[in-house]
């Protein structure tokens, strides 16, 4: 297969679910697409198109929580990035942790920073932040404001 | 027989970085491992989107101490992928020998640790003298021992002297037999044979589900280096292997990365003898919007960086990460069925990097929260408490 070949394969086969398709140079494509076909493109990509998966970036627009899942096509030298835009009032999309064991760390790791509700997680607990964080402060955020008055933190150059 | 639950952490006894393993063991074997981080949370992510790109680079370098090199590796790409650049050819060149010098560095770090958790002292000690060579290559390169400050946006900060190129493939060469004497007695040692071989195997079918990187997954059978996958620097003007082994055991993590040590001492001194002449930077001025993506191959596994860019001068969002990231939870698979004994070394053979994962910085001195050692008992003990509680342990 090649690099057109696989493009336009998904292209056909997501044609419903796929709202803006990006080429920006030979070796990355970002594929923007409708929240609840996340888990069918990612288990395809994943599972027949035996891609890696490499991390989610998860971004704090001013209009949307967006998620960028990047997936390594190794054989072709392809960055594959799935970007899903969530609603900023409560963000939420299915979980791809029972798909791949590998985004398990991932999704707590952007729940607790962005605070984003991935639905059928097995277990979302506490990852990174200190016991002593509170709830509902997702320090990722734009909007985030200093809560621990004490705390020396950087202010910026 | 009633479960016992074994705390290893968060002061690990042995790995000199706070994490914190929950083992549930049955006799001797253990039956479930709960593993914990976030003890040294820095917020180097958010603290990037307030630095200006070229000092980002200086920032992220400081992620961890050990493998410095390959962030601003990963980061400079990413940020030259907003902006659709090729560095110059000598750039890569010298790219490409700071970050192979520093995978020499690693993986005899990690391996001399690894003769220390085993009970094995003369490895560790005849190990680390051997690593003091490279760190002495990598100062005369670029005047540091570690935290090598070689990398900018478009290019390298400094130039490799001509005149250092000689003395630099002596002392490289000098250590090739010492590192064959110490491969052959590592891989011949009985001793070492009973303790690594068909413990903590990860099969190849859980390194893909688990997207385990570098090492970890090369043992195992994933043929996958992002350096041979989708070259960069100047990986692909060189002749090197990649190394791959099948069993997946602690054993064969050895193996690979002593072979990984003798082809990155191939690629440096060809990078070296080959260096092209030419410009060492592009004098990048502005980052136009965009978002770009680079990866790099660190002594532990891929590193993989995201960064967005809103047209201002600094990052609008740098996502890093580190290799073990997806690592560590490969544990949960390796551990289980083993005995405590052996627990240890698997733990270790993923050749974790806890302040790369969490991806943050020491905390200022001057901090309000200063704690004595009464305090840290206390801390300890209130932890202590508030897990047997969660756990239903009286």
């Amino acid at each position: 297969m090649t690099r057109e070949e696989l493009l336009k394969d998904i292209k056909d086969r997501f044609k419903d679910d796929i709202i803006d398709f990006i080429d920006t140079s030979p070796t990355r494509v970002y594929i923007e697409i409708k929240p609840e076909s996340l888990v069918k493109a990612a288990t395809y990509i994943f599972k027949d198109l035996e891609a890696r998966f490499n991390i989610a970036s998860g971004v704090d627009t001013p209009s949307n929580i967006e998620i960028l899942y990047h997936f390594s096509i190794e054989y072709l030298n392809v960055l594959i990035s799935l970007r899903v835009k969530l609603d900023k009032k409560k963000p939420a999309v299915a979980s791809l942790t029972p798909v791949f064991k590998g985004a398990n760390w991932i999704e707590r790791e952007m729940h607790e920073l962005l605070g984003i509700d991935f639905i059928g997680h097995p277990d979302l607990s506490r990852l990174l932040l200190a016991d002593e964080w509170p709830e509902g402060v997702y320090p990722l955020r734009k909007d985030y404001k200093e809560w621990d008055k004490k705390a020396i933190r950087d202010r910026g150059v | 027989m009633a479960k016992s639950v074994i705390p290893i952490g968060p002061y690990h006894p042995l790995q000199e970085e706070p994490e914190f393993f929950t083992l549930t063991v049955d006799g001797e074997t253990v039956v479930d491992i709960d593993i914990q981080i976030g003890y040294n949370h820095r917020g180097i992510e958010k603290l990037s989107e307030r630095k200006t790109f070229d000092q980002s680079t200086f920032v992220i370098e400081r992620i961890c101490g050990i493998c410095s090199t390959n962030h601003p590796f990963a980061y400079t790409r990413a940020v030259e992928d907003i902006i659709q650049v090729e560095v110059p050819e000598r750039a890569k060149y010298i790219r490409t020998i700071i970050a192979e010098g520093e995978r020499i560095h690693s993986h005899l770090l990690w391996l001399g640790l690894a003769g220390h958790f085993l009970g094995y002292n003369t490895v560790y000690m005849w190990v680390w003298k051997l690593r003091e060579e490279i760190l002495d290559v990598m100062e005369i390169l670029s005047g540091n021992r570690n935290s090598y400050a070689m990398f900018k946006p478009g290019g390298v900060r400094r130039d490799i002297n001509a005149e250092d190129i000689p003395l630099v493939i002596k002392k490289i060469d000098s250590i090739i037999p010492t590192l064959t004497r110490l491969k052959k007695a590592i891989i011949d040692d009985p001793v070492l044979h009973a303790r690594l071989k068909g413990i903590g195997i990860l099969t190849k079918q859980e390194a893909i589900d688990y997207c385990a990187l570098g090492p970890t997954s090369r043992a195992s059978g994933v043929a996958r280096d992002v350096r041979k996958d989708a070259p960069y620097g100047a990986y692909d003007r060189v002749e090197w292997d990649m190394i791959v082994t099948e069993n997946g055991d602690v054993f064969d993590k050895v193996v690979v990365r002593i072979l990984e040590m003798y082809e990155s001492i191939k690629i440096v001194k060809t990078c070296l003898q080959n260096l092209p002449d030419g410009e060492i930077d592009l004098n990048i001025k502005d980052i136009p919007p965009g978002e770009g993506i680079g990866a790099a191959e660190a002594p532990r596994g891929e590193t993989f960086h995201y960064v967005r860019s809103d047209g201002t001068n600094r990052p609008a969002r740098h996502k890093v990460r580190a290799p073990t990231f997806m690592n560590l939870p490969t544990c949960k698979t390796t551990v289980i069925g083993e005995t405590v004994s052996d627990a240890t070394i698997i733990l270790a053979g993923v050749d974790p990097c806890y302040c790369c994962t969490e991806r943050m910085a020491v905390r200022s001195i001057k901090g309000k929260k200063l704690y004595n050692g009464q305090d840290l008992i206390r801390l300890s003990q209130e932890k202590t408490e508030t897990i047997k509680k969660k756990m239903g342990i009286k």
